[in-house]
């Protein structure tokens, strides 16, 4: 089975799981909608004051909707020893890598999707930057999370704590991508500021991590 | 003042626990050989 | 091999000794910030300790996954750990010597960000080493130790171009203007005490988990040889 075809087959098997049982999207996505709720509420402030924070908040609520999909995508994989005929399937593992982490990357765009508008709503936000630096950022802020998360996502459930260690391990690691997309953000929604260099540090980050993360991502899944 | 002392008696609080752990860490594994070699 | 460890620490206790007192009494009170300047003496040798500490694991968890021996691997736990311990320390002491020095307890400066980010990596690495079931376990780290490397790399350059609005203390600059030769006398044996210290504590760690390798070993041959 050459890379391209496990790649699409696993990719597609994964979006009609979850177009049938539509489980793991539904409670993403009222997971997401609750954390812009509680922002929301939390921070009472006029569309100026707004923008500059904005981008943070965003990205904060972001990454807490990732983690709950990134858990559901694995831990369905474990639940019928899926895992397990992968590691001894002679197709490539990397394509399964890399199908896990566009599936996830899909799922959270969709998250990305039903997130932003709402804060947009909430805080009647207007972006003075150009829009499409704000769709540049979230396309490779949104891969930075994924990329981490679907490797460390497969480290965690080989672990006794299972779900629980994904966020352990992928907070401290997205630091630097967090900090790259939403300073991106931010300087695009106040126009302060250029978006360019964020959006390179970010386009790197994406490269060097995807490389290392298909270059180890054997290693972890045949450990032992 | 007060801060130079809060410094150094952190630093040492420190470093007297973790050499502590250890100690504690050896006494179980003593234990354990122990009870292998029975 | 205990005998050389004996004395190793013997050295150790004597050069800490004389470091204290060198910080202490030893070296001059510093001219601008007064006598809280002496945390310096600690602090920068324990930030050096986990500069040495932290690579170290990177490099022994690279050359885990090539060779997978069970000494690397528990030669890498052990500097991940004491890594840790130093890094705590220094993240502790040096906002105690920021605050009446500078006003502030802590910046998101490109150093402070690092260590703070390098920690909690290294805190997240060895609750995995916890979590983990037998034999994955030190693979798992492994992966995990170069991919935190690999970031806090990212972190130190992020910082540094995206937020530079923020004051930048310099730590470890010491005295400025003529450095009084007392006080390089009182940085130097602390230096080589906290290194002194940071291998002794490496070693201790490691001779624990080589010893709670072997016992392990020694447990699975045993069930095997219940079972024939």
């Amino acid at each position: 089975m050459t890379f391209a075809t496990t790649l699409k087959n696993t990719l597609a098997k994964d979006l009609q799981l979850e177009w049938r049982s539509k489980d793991a999207i539904n409670s993403m996505l009222f997971f997401a909608l609750l954390v812009v709720v509680i922002f929301s509420f939390s921070f009472d402030l006029s569309p100026e004051e707004s923008r500059p924070i904005a981008g943070g908040l965003v990205w904060v609520a972001l990454l807490f909707a990732a983690v709950v999909a990134l858990n559901q995508t694995w831990s369905r994989e474990l639940r019928n020893s899926v895992l397990d005929a992968y590691r001894i399937a002679p197709a490539p593992l990397e394509s399964l890598f890399l199908a896990k982490t566009i599936g996830n990357f899909i799922f959270v765009s969709v998250l990305e999707l039903v997130i932003a508008p709402l804060f947009v709503i909430f805080y009647n936000l207007r972006s003075v930057g150009p829009v499409y630096q704000l769709v540049l950022a979230s396309v490779l802020g949104n891969w930075a999370l994924v990329v981490n998360g679907t490797f460390f996502g497969a480290i965690s459930i080989r672990t006794r704590s299972r779900e629980v260690l994904l966020p352990l391990l992928l907070f401290p690691i997205s630091i630097p991508a967090m900090l790259a997309a939403v300073n991106a953000t931010a300087n695009t929604l106040t126009g302060e500021g250029s978006a360019y260099l964020p959006l390179v540090f970010l386009a790197v980050y994406d490269v060097v991590f995807t490389a290392v993360g298909l270059f180890l991502f054997e290693t972890v899944l045949q450990a032992e | 003042m007060s801060y130079l002392y809060a410094a150094y008696i952190i630093v040492w609080v420190v470093l007297i626990g973790y050499i502590g752990i250890l100690t504690m860490g050896f006494r179980k594994l003593a234990e354990e050989v122990k009870e292998l070699e029975k | 091999m205990k005998s050389k460890f004996t004395i190793f620490a013997l050295i150790t206790f004597a050069l800490l000794s004389w470091g204290l007192y060198e910080a202490l009494i030893g070296a001059p009170t510093e001219a601008t910030m007064g006598p809280v300047q002496r945390i310096f003496y600690y602090h920068v040798p324990c930030a050096w300790v986990m500069e040495l500490c932290f690579p170290a694991n990177f490099l022994l968890s690279i050359a885990y996954l090539i060779w997978r021996k069970p000494e690397i691997d528990a030669l890498a736990v052990s500097t991940a750990e004491v890594g840790v311990v130093f890094c705590t320390i220094v993240l502790l002491t040096g906002p105690i010597w920021g605050k009446p020095v500078w006003g502030i307890w802590w910046t998101w400066d490109a150093r402070l960000t690092s260590t703070l980010v390098l920690w909690l990596i290294y805190v997240s690495y060895l609750i995995l080493r916890k979590f983990s079931i037998g034999g994955p376990n030190a693979v798992l780290a492994a992966s995990l130790a170069i991919f935190g490397c690999l970031d806090a790399v990212f972190v130190f350059m992020a910082i540094r171009w995206f937020r530079t609005q923020h004051p930048k203390p310099v730590f470890g600059g010491g005295a400025d203007s003529g450095i009084d030769p007392r006080m390089l006398q009182a940085f130097f044996v602390n230096m080589a005490a906290f290194t002194a210290l940071g291998i002794l504590l490496v070693w201790l760690r490691f001779v624990l988990e080589r010893t709670r390798q072997k016992v392990e070993e020694a447990h699975a041959m045993k069930a095997l040889g219940a079972t024939r």
